[in-house]
């Protein structure tokens, strides 16, 4: 079975180097805040280290706005839409 | 600077049926998408019940990226690596009975070239940035330095409508309204799904799916047939999604190891894997649709419902962008598009099949917010099939005290409650 990130490696992104759309708190203290995150992001970014802090790469995002809704006042400092022609093209939808 | 009369911003269903009516009824409506065309940022588990399509372009079968017609219904529940499963097999009726599966970014840009071809002028890859606003009026838009105005705006931007909540026209939206899908579309060689699920050349199957795959948290997996292809996914609640002991991703990874899911999946190739947000709280989750220079639509206006073995959401989007269409070509008409002239889109919108249907099922979700049903219920059901057609020569036992020790396992208390709550639910 492929994981998550060879199944997001069929998709077409323009990615916008450098310039993350989303801006998280990696080391946020409260782990079921963070949870949310690993649990519920549909392109699974979000990703536990060793040592607890959360890890995160806003480059195969989708865009669903997820990690907005659920942390958007806790760990998700900053939730834009990617700029103009950048981020997720779907081919299918 | 170029005036508009109206700006549509997003290149869905709801934004380009909207344009598209407008165009026809000749309205200056311009449409705004962020993505290179619509439907580049759109995505559906699959399927669209078509009576509201048909009331905007009668003829649409002609032209429309139709992949299948749906004449084969399957539910699915999955427990314990056990199935139990019903089929439904019939042609619609009547042609307003029929749904179809669909993709996305090829179904909407359809619609959107559809209200370009009507006299709609459709710009690609602009991000809108902001509501400009004159007091509590709606003016206008802002693209990066670039301002527009119209004399109303349509909100068509999708669950994740940073513009209406940050122009303050909505409350946030919170993790109990909605539910988060991913999504995976395998391709097939031609004639493999058709042999597999025993369908006609263009009549398609949708398959939902419930169980332990959720790990106790409202929703299921999904299965719609396209053309040569299979869209299929899971959907869960985000409300609880934090106490959860599984990633979606691994739920995913359960569903499709699901026999019959395994089977069907075989030798298929991977296209495409997306996600999106589901406005699933229903009639409670609507809140604000109109007001002095603008309305909302779609996604955006939050017209949903989770019917528990599907959740609805393009016709509702449809024939919202129809009513905001409507609202504003009545608007134009009088010059007027205060918040006064523009509710006769809220009205529309309540005595249309939305508004009575978001009622209809508006204690649902809470019904469906119970892991029992996810959990407890598959066990007994799967547990009862196994029951019946388990014979090994251990002694057969009378069927009743067989379905009443199933039941126990509920609890009979719990399934008597949980039943009258579905019964008032619906």
């Amino acid at each position: 079975m492929m994981n998550l990130e060879e199944k997001l490696g069929v998709n077409k992104y323009y990615v916008n180097e450098g310039h993350p759309h989303i801006e998280i708190i990696h080391d946020y203290p409260d782990m079921k805040e963070k949870m949310k995150l690993v649990n519920a992001c549909p392109a699974g970014l979000y990703t536990l280290n060793e040592d607890g802090t959360l890890a995160f790469d806003y480059a195969g995002c989708v865009e669903c706005g997820t990690c907005r809704v659920l942390c958007g006042n806790t760990i998700v400092t900053k939730w834009e839409y990617p700029d103009d022609t950048k981020g997720v093209e779907f081919r299918q939808g | 600077m170029e005036r508009f009369e109206a700006i549509v911003v997003g290149g869905g269903l709801a934004g380009a049926a909207a344009a598209y009516r407008m165009a026809k009824a000749g309205v200056k409506v311009l449409l705004v998408e962020r993505g290179s065309y619509g439907g580049a940022k759109n995505m559906t588990g699959g399927r669209i019940y078509t009576h509201s399509l048909e009331a905007l372009i009668p003829n649409f079968r002609e032209t429309a990226p139709l992949e299948r017609k749906v004449t084969k219904e399957r539910i699915s529940i999955l427990e314990g690596g056990k199935a139990t499963t019903v089929e439904y097999e019939a042609e619609p009726a009547k042609p307003e009975d029929e749904s179809y599966v669909v993709l996305r970014s090829v179904f909407d840009k359809w619609l959107v070239d559809q209200a370009a071809a009507a006299g709609a002028v459709v710009v690609n890859r602009i991000q809108v940035d902001a509501l400009l606003k004159e007091g509590e009026k709606i003016i206008g838009i802002r693209c990066g330095k670039d301002t527009m105005l119209a004399d109303v705006v349509v909100l068509a931007d999708g669950v994740n409508s940073l513009l209406a909540e940050r122009a303050g026209l909505r409350a946030p939206i919170t993790a109990s309204e909605v539910a988060v899908g991913a999504k995976e579309v395998y391709t097939f060689n031609k004639g493999v799904l058709e042999e597999r699920l025993g369908l006609e050349a263009n009549d398609g199957l949708a398959w939902l799916c419930m169980g332990d795959i959720t790990h106790g948290l409202m929703g299921g997996g999904f299965v719609y047939t396209n053309k040569n292809s299979l869209s299929l996914g899971v959907v869960v609640g985000l409300e609880h999604i934090g106490e959860a002991d599984a990633t979606i991703e691994d739920m995913m990874n359960e569903f499709m190891s699901y026999g019959p899911i395994a089977r069907l999946l075989k030798g298929g190739k991977l296209v495409e894997r997306s996600g999106h947000m589901v406005p699933e709280a229903g009639y409670k989750a609507v809140t604000t649709l109109s007001g002095d220079g603008f309305i909302i639509v779609g996604d955006a206006a939050g017209f949903c419902i989770n019917m528990g073995y599907t959740v609805r959401g393009m016709d509702f989007a449809i024939a919202s962008g129809m009513y905001a269409a409507d609202a504003i070509i009545k608007a134009k008409k009088l010059q007027d598009f205060s918040a006064g002239a523009l509710r006769y889109y809220d009205i529309l919108v309540a005595d249309s099949f939305i508004g009575k249907d978001l009622k209809t099922y508006r204690h649902f979700p809470e019904f469906l917010n119970n892991p029992r049903i996810f959990q407890k219920y598959p066990a007994m059901v799967n547990g009862i099939m196994g029951d019946v057609f388990t014979v090994n020569g251990s002694g057969a036992k009378p069927l009743v005290p067989k379905l009443l020790k199933r039941a126990t396992g509920v609890g009979l208390v719990n399934l008597a409650m949980d039943a009258l709550k579905g019964g008032r639910a619906l």
